[in-house]
């Protein structure tokens, strides 16, 4: 118990503490070793929360034992969890990521009563009409006229855009947020996209000549890299 | 071997019946060997808009269920020897009829017949189903509301999944004064939603209404506006290319027509 080597390298940033844990031994001596070692850690007297950064290597934890783990640090005083990082992935995760990010050019007409479902950012050339449905978790482009519904970021992906050669559209969905149409007949608007409004929180229509400054990172894959 | 067109919309009472009585009987004026088959089980029209309902005996089920060979159900239209007709049933159960018996008659039909002209019922169900089994060809009708407008691209979507031709399109009860006042779809905006090729349009015309209550079809008045517009279709059936009549007394629509015949043939 006392003869192991350091396991934990804690170090002090501008941001907060930052935790380089060994990948080779144990996870039972790192929960050891982290409850020993932050338990010393003194809490500052002036209550602000300290942000933690857990560098785990080249070790793969599953979701309990990331819990686990963010339980250890969260019960000591001032601490909290920014983020806990490693350098491997699960192969799943990683075809999902590719799937996720991937642009898929499908070529036809969404007629009244059919939806098309897509996993990752959706290139349509052709029209989704009144009445069609196109679901995706993340971007639609549609080269054509959007007369029916689109729904992006179906998942929760609140940075995702809805973008158009004509939209006309009896709704637009973004993660969760839903926009109709006017009650009233409207004309509808050339080359322009949907995307939620920060502050408003609501989905608001622009030229998509915004996008390169509202979503710099429209390519899916980095997009999702960085929201993890 | 024939060619066989369904009729179908997807909603009812557009005109499925009207046009299936009037592309038949204009395709028998141009000496072709036509049969029409009513698949509107229980709810039959075809005869009476053919005048044709006191020469029935047997009925489509009857075949389907061997009770009568195909030819003895097959009735003579009145006017023209190339022309017959194969009645719904009126009170049999709708199951009796499946895909594989209609393509069965079909494919009987078309050794003797250059063309087999199917009426379908309304909806998207089994009848539906049934009307399109053996069908090589499609003409969706719709009227210029959005509602049909709205079930002729739900049917389109299905006619798409068979192994069929892009089906083509007709729009019916078309009012000029209503296109023109914008209280009703104009025929550009109905040709580009539903992006399939236009085969005629037909403008509303109480000649139509007449004639069918007279058990005449209308295409064979000499020159009502409804019958010169089912001629043109059938003429473009048989592959020629005829401009899309005006829908104007003057030739207002002459842009238009070049319009769609110009880009698509
Ligand atoms: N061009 C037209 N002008 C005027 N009336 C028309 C025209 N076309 C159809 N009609 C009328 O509309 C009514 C419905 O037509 P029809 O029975 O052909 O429709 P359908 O689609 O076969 O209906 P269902 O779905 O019930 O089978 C009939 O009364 C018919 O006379
Ligand atoms: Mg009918």
């Amino acid at each position: 118990m006392h003869e192991k080597k350091q396991a934990i390298t804690i170090k002090g940033t501008r941001d907060g503490l930052t935790l380089l844990i060994d990948d080779t031994c144990s996870l039972e001596a790192i929960f050891k070793e982290l409850d020993e070692k932050l338990g010393d850690t003194q809490p500052t007297n002036d209550g602000k929360l300290v942000s933690v950064t857990v560098k785990l290597g080249h070790r793969y934890l599953n979701k309990e034992q990331k819990e686990q783990l963010h339980d250890i640090i969260s019960q000591k005083n001032n601490l909290f969890v920014q983020s806990i990082d490693s350098e491997v992935i699960q192969r799943e995760e990683a075809l999902a990521w590719k799937e996720d990010s991937e642009v898929k050019t499908i070529n036809r007409i969404i007629r009244s009563g059919q939806v098309l479902e897509i996993t990752g950012d959706l290139l349509l050339i052709g029209d989704v009409n009144p009445g069609g449905k196109v679901v995706t978790t993340g971007n639609i482009y549609i080269m054509g006229n959007l007369l029916g519904i689109a729904h992006a970021g179906a998942n929760g992906d609140k940075d995702a855009v809805i973008a158009a050669s004509y939209m006309n559209p009896t709704q637009l969905r973004i993660a969760d947020c839903i926009s109709r149409a006017p009650d009233y007949e409207a004309e509808g608007v050339y080359m322009e996209c949907g995307i939620i409004d920060k502050e408003t929180d609501k989905i608001v229509i622009d030229q998509v000549q915004v996008l390169s400054q509202k979503r710099k990172s429209l390519s899916g894959f980095e997009r999702r890299m960085s929201n993890g | 071997m024939g060619e066989a067109i369904v009729i179908t919309s997807g909603k009812g009472g557009v005109g499925k019946t009207t046009t299936t009585a009037n592309i038949g009987t204009a395709l028998a004026l141009m000496e072709k060997k036509v049969c029409l088959i009513d698949t509107d089980i229980g709810l039959r029209n075809l005869d009476v808009v053919m005048g044709l309902e006191n020469r029935i005996i047997y009925d489509i089920v009857d075949v389907i269920e061997e009770r009568c060979k195909l030819h003895q159900a097959l009735i003579k239209d009145k006017r023209f020897e190339s022309l017959s007709l194969l009645p719904a049933a009126q009170t049999s159960d709708k199951t009796a009829v499946t895909s594989e018996g209609m393509e069965t008659i079909i494919k009987q039909l078309k050794q003797d017949y250059d063309y087999i002209v199917i009426d379908c019922p309304a909806g998207i169900e089994q009848g539906f189903q049934n009307a399109i089994a053996g069908a090589d060809k499609a003409v969706v009708v719709t009227t210029p509301e959005k509602s049909s407008v709205r079930d002729a691209d739900r049917i389109i979507g299905l006619l798409e999944k068979e192994e069929m031709e892009a089906p083509r399109l007709i729009i019916n009860r078309i009012r000029n004064h209503m296109i023109k006042s914008g209280d009703m779809l104009d025929i550009d905006d109905i040709v580009q939603i539903l992006s399939i090729d236009l085969i005629g349009i037909v403008i509303d015309d109480d000649e139509v209404i007449k004639s069918s209550n007279h058990g005449e079809p209308v295409a064979l008045t000499p020159n009502s506006k409804a019958s010169i517009a089912y001629r043109n279709i059938a003429r473009r059936i048989l592959g020629e290319t005829v401009p899309l009549q005006s829908l104007e007394d003057e030739k207002g629509m002459f842009s238009k027509v070049k319009k769609f015949f110009g880009m698509r043939t």
